[in-house]
Order: structure tokens, then sequence, then C-alpha cells
């Protein structure tokens, strides 16, 4: 009786909220996985949200479809590849490694390695302008000295 | 007629700020006394102008002046006087006024606290800061106008954005623009540095009070947004990658590497053009960041183009701003003579680590900011750009950042023997890995749990190094306790910033990494009476009740926290229904502790009876907090620090 009335109450649809129970799915590891997917993909018609932090009612019905294909049995990579399918790479958070999106993805590297190369230039120039020491002026040597003879 | 004056001061404000640059840079160039006495007068006149303009604005608002179209489009009279006057920079207008009025600010704190500058270099900077604000009102006049008037005023306002209204996001604003707009600061001294040809130790001491206070600001701001985010929005995050975010944060990044660049060409006289380079491209970042956030371009290219006039000043003035200045920079920067020398194993080479590793985290978050905007203007179609990209590529930018952070601080200037110092830090490597491997067997072990155990051996790394320094610094263990006690006390205040900035953040690390690995979350139907179980407390919905509200009505629901059966804590969130713009709120309920947060929030009632209820864990997630305010709170004590109201450097050792 309990299982029948939780059952019935999980049909009823809930208000708009972000995740709602209603529609989450009974087995825990498949709940889990269809969370780790849905933080993954993006709210459509919001800015910068995952469909599992929207109250949209497209993220709402992206959250159900990702379930549905869980349900049915497909794999993580399956089911984003069946929203792809159908709204493009826009709805993936992570943008996919192509070459639209080469720059992106290899630009913090090439950031990086620029950096790099200008501390090495840095380095280089600095030893090339500064081989030769200058050397100390007499004013200089007999400061030199009057420390020394004071340390001694 | 308040408001009418209020118009008028902004007006004149725009034609005093043009004076303020004419007289200050050719009274300069001429070495004409009167001249660089009238554009510091100026600069006192257009302060005391733009702080007319903007209590008028603010006295609209507070007497909800409707037939301004500014406050009828973000204000109403019922709402509480607080989020009245935070109405007033809550809109692209008002931000804007209140942007110009914290610059003028910091021209007039540089003549009012800059005696000792050098005449020139002084009336430069002020100059420089005219030419900014003249820039910012022509647009607020000439495009955002906040005065202006409705033929047939509202009987009320539409109101403000319910999100909007709460303590944490009124102070949120004016803090970020402090930061901003303190960074202009260090732009004009570096422009005006360009202009002399000349940038010394003196330069850099000068400079660097003013970068300081801008990122105690900067930091405080950031961490207000980002707790707003958490406890305001209701699911739990407290980051979210946001390109409104990520503009607060270019600057942060680029103004983080920029205190530490300023201090080698403090002591050392090295880095000068990349110093001067940091402060251009800090303050460039920030107005790409106002922008960014109040032009509407982040939304969609196309919103930018739906006001082309406002689109294209925005685009002109920062091409003027960076463009601008970056050519001056290619012509004067060759000028600059190198000074000191370093090693690449040295303070001078670790403070060089940091700053390119800071630069590198910059250019990413813009390179990911901007990216969906290239794509689609050159018709490339939509991308997304969101967290878990960022997550994959600022992760490693970091670890070694952190890493060198530990040690930094106990290299020598010039050349550094880094073997040395890591074997007198053997205890700190020593507790670096014993934390990670505690942190990876209490947390279960398994593969998965290797990134938590590394950032919290990170942290610890961070900590402990941080305190080793001063530990070295005071012959602590090794002198007598007077002694020790006498070393501690001379180290100077500057020095105790950066150890707690330095500790600071890998407190905050410690939070981040607890909060994000183990975030545990409970989401269920409840109805009264029934409990759910979350972390080690069994949660109970002891009643529900409706509570009026000055503008808004809510549903209240009182949660019983259980700990082995007994109460433990009552915790009440609601949910509110706005009335003026309608719209729905969830106010979260928090319980705090050392360890996590219990985090409740309630939603609507199911039409099946009960509410959608959810609760998270929030393990160490305080920490964060605590962490960004005791990093904003080294920038303080730093700030005190004598040596920076002394205007003239110490001078060598030999004089």
């Amino acid at each position: 009786m309990k299982r029948l009335i939780l059952s019935l109450l999980l049909l009823t649809s809930a208000p708009a909220l972000a995740v709602d129970p209603a529609e989450m799915l009974k087995d825990p590891a498949q709940e889990a996985r269809a969370r780790e997917i849905g933080a993954e993909l993006r709210c459509l018609v919001c800015q910068n949200q995952s469909i599992d932090d929207s109250d949209a009612d497209l993220a709402k019905d992206l959250r159900q479809i990702v379930r549905e294909r869980i349900s049915a049995g497909d794999s993580d990579s399956a089911v984003k590849q069946f929203l792809v399918d159908r709204y493009g790479d826009y709805v993936l958070l992570k943008p996919p490694f192509n070459p639209k999106t080469w720059l992106l993805w290899l630009g913090p590297l090439g950031l990086a390695l620029a950096a790099g190369l200008v501390g090495r230039a840095y380095y280089r120039r600095q030893r090339r302008e500064g081989a030769a020491p200058q050397p100390l002026s007499a004013e200089e040597q007999r400061e030199l000295e009057r420390i020394m003879k004071d340390q001694g | 007629m308040i408001t009418e004056s209020g118009h008028f001061a902004l007006a004149l404000a725009l034609f005093v700020a043009l004076a303020q640059s004419g007289l200050g840079l050719y009274g300069a160039r001429r070495g004409d006394d009167a001249l660089m006495r009238c554009a510091s007068g100026a600069a006192v006149a257009l302060m005391l102008l733009t702080l007319v303009s903007f209590g008028a604005l603010t006295y609209a608002y507070v007497v909800s002046d409707f037939s301004l179209v500014n406050v009828a489009t973000n204000s109403h009279s019922a709402k509480p006087m607080l989020y009245k006057i935070s109405g007033v920079w809550g809109n692209h207008e008002g931000s804007l006024l209140l942007w110009v009025t914290i610059l003028a600010l910091f021209a007039g704190a540089v003549v009012l606290f800059g005696r000792h500058l050098p005449p020139l270099l002084k009336a430069r900077v002020i100059a420089v800061q005219g030419l900014v604000a003249g820039a910012f009102l022509a647009f607020i006049l000439f495009t955002s106008n906040p005065f202006m008037r409705l033929a047939r005023p509202p009987l009320d306002g539409n109101g403000l954005n319910p999100l909007l209204q709460d303590p944490g996001l009124a102070f949120h604003p004016p803090f970020l623009y402090l930061g901003y707009v303190g960074f202009s600061m260090a732009f004009s001294f570096a422009i005006a540095a360009l202009i002399e040809g000349r940038v010394d130790a003196a330069w850099a001491r000068w400079v660097r009070p003013w970068t300081l206070a801008a990122w105690v600001f900067l930091t405080l701001g950031i961490a207000l947004g980002s707790w707003w985010a958490y406890y305001e929005l209701g699911w739990g995050g407290w980051w979210y990658w946001d390109p409104v975010e990520n503009a607060s944060f270019m600057p942060w990044l680029a103004g983080t590497a920029l205190l530490h660049s300023a201090l080698v060409v403090e002591k050392r006289d090295a880095l000068k053009s990349w110093t001067i380079l940091l402060a251009i491209l800090t303050f460039s970042l920030s107005l790409l960041g106002t922008f960014l956030v109040r032009s509407g371009v982040i939304t969609s290219v196309h919103s930018f183009a739906s006001d082309p006039g406002r689109g294209m000043f925005i685009l002109a003035m920062l091409t003027a701003v960076a463009g601008g200045s970056l050519t001056l920079y290619a012509f004067r920067a060759p000028a600059l003579k190198a000074g000191g020398l370093f090693a690449p194993l040295s303070r001078e080479g670790g403070l060089l680590l940091n700053n390119l590793l800071l630069s590198t985290a910059a250019g990413t978050v813009l390179l990911g900011t901007l990216y969906p905007l290239f794509v689609d203007a050159l018709g490339g179609g939509k991308v997304s750009v969101g967290a878990p990209f960022y997550n994959a590529v600022f992760v490693p930018i970091m670890i070694p950042l952190v890493a060198a952070m530990a040690v930094g601080p106990l290299m020598t200037w010039k050349r550094t023997d880094l073997l040395g110092i890591l074997s007198r830090m053997k205890f700190v490597v020593a507790a670096t890995l014993l934390t990670g491997i505690a942190v990876w067997v209490l947390a279960g072990g398994r593969l998965g749990d290797l990134a938590s155990a590394g950032g919290m051996a990170l942290a610890a790394w961070l900590f402990l190094g941080s305190l080793w320094e001063i530990g070295e610094r005071s012959m602590l263990f090794r002198a007598s306790g007077p002694e020790v006690v006498a070393r501690l006390k001379q180290i100077p205040l500057a020095a105790w910033g950066m150890t707690l900035s330095h500790a600071g953040l890998a407190i905050m690390i410690v939070g981040i990494v607890g909060s994000s690995a183990w975030m545990e979350e409970r989401i269920q139907n409840m109805k009264v009476g029934e409990t759910a179980k979350l972390h080690d407390v069994e949660i109970r919905l002891d009643s529900v009740s409706e509570v009026p509200g000055p503008n808004y009505a809510a549903l209240s629901g009182t949660f019983v926290l259980l700990k082995d059966g007994k109460e433990y804590q009552r915790l009440s969130p609601e949910r509110r229904q706005y009335r003026q713009p309608p719209r729905p709120t969830s106010e979260t309920a928090i319980h705090s502790t050392l360890l996590g947060d219990y985090y409740t929030v309630i939603g609507e009632e199911a039409p099946g009876g009960g509410y959608v209820t959810r609760f998270y864990w929030q393990p160490l997630i305080a920490w964060m907090w605590a962490g960004a305010l005791i990093m904003s709170l080294g920038g303080l004590v730093s700030l005190f620090d004598r040596r920076h109201r002394i205007g003239a450097p110490q001078g060598s050792r030999k004089s």
C-alpha cells in the first residue's frame, strides 16, 4: 500500500523546481548517472545554466529525456549523443574537441607555452645584457673595504 | 528640481573632467605650476559634482519619484528602504553613475592624499583619471542617462528583481566597483610613467597601496557575490563560471599578478615594463568586465547590436583605452631600463613565475568567456563553454601556482638554493604527505579520492609553508623566547599581510575541495511530520505556515534537525512569492558548522500534498568564505604597513 502511494506521488507533476523528486529515477545508481549527465548539459533557453540547475520547462523536459534514455539502457555517451543529434553541440557545456573548438581547447596550452617563452626570453636577454658586471666604482670599492674591515 | 540639479551636475562634470585632463597634461608638459594646480582643483570639483549627481539619483529612488524612467523601471514604492537605495546601482544607468563617482573619488583622493607625489607625475595621473572619467560621463549622458523624465509617470514602478533584494547583493556591486575602479589608479600611474619615460622604486611604492586597496575590495566583492549565489539561488553552488562571474575574476587574476610584480619593481628595480603592461591590462579587463555585464553582450552578440549606440560607444572606448595605451606602451616601454639581475631560481624568479601563471589563468578565462561570442560573430553558430571546460583547464594552472606559493616567500632575492629550502622545510613536506594519505584513507581510499586528497595536501603545503616562513624569520624553536618575541615584533606588517593572504588561500582551498568532493544532496517530497536523512542528521518537517512580507508572501517551513534522535537545530527556509515583479524566490536556511553546512530549501506545495524539500550537506564550505575574508584581511594589514605611507623610497643601504 505504502509503495502504491509513493508511486502515485511520483506520478503527480510537481511545480517547476530544478530537479524535483517526481522526475527522479527509482534506482539510485541510475539517478546518480542522470545527475552527472545533467550537470554537463546546457539548458538551451537559459543563461549558462545546466539543466539540473534550471527551473525552465525546457530543462525539465531535457531531464526527463535523459532519464528515459537511461531507463532504456543507453550508455552515458549515447544519452549525450541523443541530445547532440537533436540540439547540436550547443547543448554540451563542455564543448567537444573539433575544428570549431581547437583554438579553445589548445588556447590555454598555447598561453602557457607563450608565458614560458616570455620567461625564457627575459632570462636570455638578461644574461646577454648583464653578462659583464660593471666594475665597482672607486667609492663602492672604499665602501666594500670599510664593510670588510667592520666585519673582520 | 533636485533631479535637474543632478542632471546638470553630471553635464557640468563632463566638461570639468575634460578640463582636468587637458590642464593636467598640458600643465605637466609646460611644467606650469598654476595649470597643474587648476587640474587638481578640477579633480576636486569633479568629485563634488559626481557626488551631487549620485546623491540626486539616490534621492529620486528614496522618495520613489516615478517620473524618472530609471526609477519607474527599477523600483517600487513598497520595497524596503535598503533595496530602494541598492536599486540605484542595480541597473545599467545607475551602476555606471556609481562607477564614475568612485572614479572621481579616487582622483580626488590623489589630490588630497598625494601631497608627497612629484608634481609632474601627480598632474599626469590626475589628467589620465580625468580622461577616463570624461569618456564615462559622455557615455552616460549620451546613451545611458539615468535622469530621463517620463511625460506620464506611472502610479507605481516595476520593482527590482527579487533575487537582487538581498543584503549580500545590495553591497556586492559597490565593492566590485571599488575594485575595478581602484585599478584605474594603477592604470593612470602607468600611463603617467610612460609619458615621463621613468619607472623607479618610488613609482612602485606609490602604486602598490592603491592596487592593494583595489584588490582588497575586489576580493571582498567577488566573495560576497559567490556567497550570495550560495545561499540565495538555492541549489548549493557557489561558482558557476558564468560570464558575469568571469568578468570580475579576470581583473582579479591580473590585479593579483600586478601586486606581485610591483613588488619586484619596488625592491629590485626589475620587471618594470612588464609591470606597466600588467597595470594597463588589469584596468582594460576591469573595463571589459563592466561592459560585459552591463551591455548584455554576454547573452548574445545580437543584443549588443540591438542597441547600436551603446554598443559602438563601448567598443570605441575599449579600443581607445586598451589600444591607445598599448600603442603608447609599444613606443615608450623599450626606453625603460631593466634593473636588477636575478637567476630563475630566486625570489624575483618566483614572482615572475607567479605572474606568468596568473596571466595564463586570466588569458584562459578570457578565451573561454569570449570564445562563444567570436564563433557566433564569425558565423560559426553557437558554442557552449561551461563550467566543465573551466574545471578541466583551470585546475592544472592553479596547481603549480599554489605549489610555488609556499616556497616563494622563503627564497632569497637574486638567487636561491631551492634544495636547501626544501630540506629546511622537511617537516612541512612530511606533514603535506601525511595529510594527503590521511585524507585519502578517510575518504575511502578509492582511486577517485586521489584528487581530493591531493587538493587537501596542496592546502596543507601552502598553509604550513606560509607559517614556516614566519617561523624562520622569528627563529622559532631555535632562539630564546624573548628573542623570538623581539624578532616577531620586527616583522613588518606587509609580511604579516602576505602570510595571512597566503594562508587564507590555503583555507579557501580546503573549503573548495571539501564541498566539491563530498557534497551530499537529498531531494524529496515531504509531508508535515515526515523525516528524511542527511549526512549525520534526520530532518523532520515540523510545520508549514504562510508568512506575509513587506512586498511578498512567503511559505515558511520549519525543519527540526535530529542528531541521535535529539533535537539539534531548527531551520526555517522560505519560499517567497514577490508581488512586483511577480517572481518566486527561495530563501534557504543554513546551519553552519566548522565541519560543514546543513542547507535546507523548501519548494511549493505538491498537488498530491506535501512539499518538495531539498537538503544539502556542504562539507567544509564555511572555510571557503573564512579563507576569502582572511585573504582580504591580509591585504588590509599590508596596507597599514608604515612603509606605504612614507612616499619616498627608503633608499639603498648606502645612504
